[in-house]
């Protein structure tokens, strides 16, 4: 028995190795000036995102879950430059990319791209399939005509479009449907790194299913590292690895997915996760009864955060050091980073 | 549970005439009962038609729609021969209606106190003052927190949850038999809808309304609703008591939705899908509607739409594999 516990471990251990960082996020910081008063001088900052700290491995899927305000379309723009760090270092495959320009940070875009939420505002209407998909090829500049025509066409099968649907205009297309040519368009320029930013949010659950399986395969098929952004939590965890969750522009917890939600240590992610209504049919069974722990209050203004732990205010086991002191982020078991002062002693 | 409904809808077809020949059936053929004290729920997806079945229900249906045939009796009342003046005392006196949008339901221009006492005053004899203090009462009823200093400000100074607090306090106000939620918590975050469902059975139970609650989140039928219809196509597919339609699904519609959805519970590789998606209202399938998506389609359904019969007691289903056999 034990010695199965050391072989097993060691396996792990060698897996470990393996994993190899993508992208590593070190102490990112973002705060939107707040203009006021007749000369629109700077009088407070929003803090979006705040020191924020972590590493997406390579081919796997990190969900950050997160409700409104809480930072997490801000963090997935920083990643890939969409928005400018106001502090901190983002590295790409060890490529310091947080301080060039956009077009230094051009030949990058080829690897990494995103995917919106929401599909009737994402693409151009005046444009074509075709055109839609083709744009991206034509700024990346590395394919002549015939080139792109194949990769296009190669690319909307893959999504699950048909080849006629080249000459559509994306009116003529249902939400689901659109949402596939978004996917064709990020991943015509064959990324590495796609953020998928609420993307099934917009769509009908049946629908919503058929775009998160074609996002499955296409990341088995193509080798993909997503970050996917959503504040559905039974989405999140069916689609990622490891999962992060955001509380007003910090990370509060980050773990593996079945240990977050079997086993959540932040108080936040144990309320958010036992405010989701279910559909618990055997509720009589052995299963442990979800506890329901219901939140007081709303998201405060990230302009004006608490002191401390910025979760105190609505926390139900909020204590005095939580006003002083704000709460590292820290590993209490393996790969299972809190924020939280309820664990300082471990 | 008094045997006498609140509300009870009969055949109803509202139709959207958007062109020449060209009609849009979004609600066709519905009929249900909501009794005094129960919650009912109206599952869909966008276009199963369950908005415009609420809007039917309020009488506020617009050119180019028309309710086309049926009846809608509240105590025994239609509605459809009411004079819009006698139908604007029925909204609000005996049906309160709720919106998915708190943002755009509230006027922006207008204090939350003047929308509160406009809607008080409009139907209870009070002066502006016993309204002013009516509407703090209400309003500290849904659980906000400093009632007189928020009476004063405008929807856009409150968060999304706190304006559905501010339209709930609204809908309750003249104590209405019939509570029409659309989509409450859509807007919302989690924990936020958490708060807002749970105080919407609490003043369901304080008011001793009926509650019909359209969404498209099961979670939330399980978890907060006695009866729930799904609707497909402008028409009920499938109607039980909540738990028995979760436990013991029929209708192959409510089987693909329920295996689509992700499980927080366990592990899947791949989510059920239902192939294809909903046809316009404007060109359904001849037969049954759901056969073009439908995994067991037959000959048959292709040809006549099956009726919405009773399989189990008050589980009724609108589908042919339940066709004769041990039926009949």
């Amino acid at each position: 028995m034990t010695l199965k516990t050391t072989e097993s471990s060691q396996f792990e251990a060698t897996k470990e190795v393996e994993k190899e960082i993508l992208i590593d996020v070190q102490n990112v910081k973002k705060y939107f000036p707040i203009k006021g008063g007749v000369l629109k001088r700077t009088i407070g900052h929003l803090k979006a995102v705040d020191d924020v700290s972590f590493t997406i491995y390579k081919g796997e899927t990190l969900g950050i879950v997160g409700e409104s305000g809480s930072g997490k379309s801000t963090l997935g723009r920083l990643l890939i430059r969409l928005l400018d760090p106001t502090e901190g270092k983002i590295l790409f495959q060890e490529a310091d990319i947080t301080h060039l320009t956009q077009r230094q940070v051009r030949p990058y875009r080829q690897d990494m791209q995103i995917v919106f939420q929401d599909p009737f505002a994402s693409l151009n209407s005046k444009m074509s399939v075709e055109q839609l998909i083709e744009e991206p090829l034509i700024v990346q500049g590395r394919l002549d005509r015939n080139q792109r025509k194949a990769r296009i066409l190669e690319i909307i099968e893959k999504v699950g479009l048909r080849p006629s649907d080249r000459q559509k205009y994306p009116h003529e297309f249902s939400g689901g449907q659109r949402q596939r040519i978004s996917i064709a368009r990020a991943l015509v320029l064959k990324p590495k790194f796609v953020i998928c930013d609420e993307p099934v949010s917009a769509l009908d659950v049946s629908i919503q299913a058929q775009v998160l399986n074609l996002m499955k395969d296409l990341q088995d098929e193509f080798g993909l590292t997503y970050l996917f952004i959503a504040h559905d939590l039974s989405v999140v965890k069916h689609i990622s690895e490891r999962v992060a969750v955001m509380y007003l522009g910090r990370l509060a917890e980050i773990a593996p997915k079945n240990r977050l939600y079997e086993n959540p240590l932040h108080p936040y992610t144990k309320a958010l996760l036992s405010s989701i209504p279910v559909i618990d049919l055997d509720e009589d069974a052995s299963k442990v009864k979800r506890e329901k722990i219901k939140l007081s209050g709303d998201l405060p203004s990230p302009a004006n955060p608490p002191s401390g732990c910025t979760f105190r205010t609505r926390c139900p086991q909020a204590h005095e050091r939580c006003a002083i002191d704000r709460p590292e982020l820290r590993e209490i078991e393996e790969d299972h980073f809190v924020a939280c002062h309820l664990y300082d002693n471990k | 549970m008094s045997n006498q409904p609140v509300l009870d809808v009969n055949n109803l077809k509202t139709y959207f005439y958007l062109e020449k020949d060209v009609v849009a059936k979004a609600v066709d053929d519905i009929s249900f009962s909501v009794y005094p004290g129960e919650t009912v729920a109206i599952v869909g997806e966008s276009g199963s038609g369950k908005s415009i079945t609420a809007l039917s229900i309020m009488q506020l249906i617009n050119k180019p729609g028309k309710i086309v045939d049926g009846s809608i009796l509240l105590n025994e009342q239609d509605l459809a021969v009411l004079k819009p003046r006698q139908m604007t005392s029925v909204r609000g006196n005996h049906i309160g209606m709720i919106f998915q949008e708190p943002m755009t339901a509230l006027n922006p221009v207008f204090t939350i106190g003047s929308q509160m006492t406009e809607t008080i005053r409009k139907h209870k004899k009070l002066s502006k003052k016993q309204a002013h203090e009516k509407a703090i009462e209400l309003l500290r009823t849904v659980g906000i927190p400093r009632p007189e200093q928020i009476i004063h400000e405008y929807p856009h100074q409150l968060s999304g949850g706190m304006r559905q607090r501010v339209m709930i306090a609204i809908a309750i106000s003249c104590e209405p038999e019939l509570l029409i939620a659309d989509e409450p918590t859509t807007a919302l975050d989690v924990t936020i809808q958490a708060q807002i469902l749970d105080l919407l059975l609490e003043m369901q139970k304080k008011y001793e309304m009926a509650l019909l609650l359209i969404t498209h989140d099961l979670g939330v039928v399980y978890e907060y609703t006695d009866r729930v219809m799904v609707m497909y196509g402008g028409q009920i597919v499938e109607q039980a008591p909540t738990k028995q339609l979760l436990k013991l699904t029929k209708h192959p519609y409510t089987q693909g939705l329920l295996s689509s959805l992700p499980n927080i519970d366990q592990d899947m590789e791949r989510l059920g899908t239902i192939k294809g998606t909903v046809p316009p209202a404007y060109n359904f399938p001849k037969g049954c509607r759901f056969s073009t998506r439908c995994p067991f389609v037959m000959d048959r359904c292709k040809e006549s739409n099956p009726a919405l019969t009773e399989l189990e007691k008050d589980h009724y289903v609108r589908c042919f594999l339940y066709d004769g056999g041990d039926k009949a």
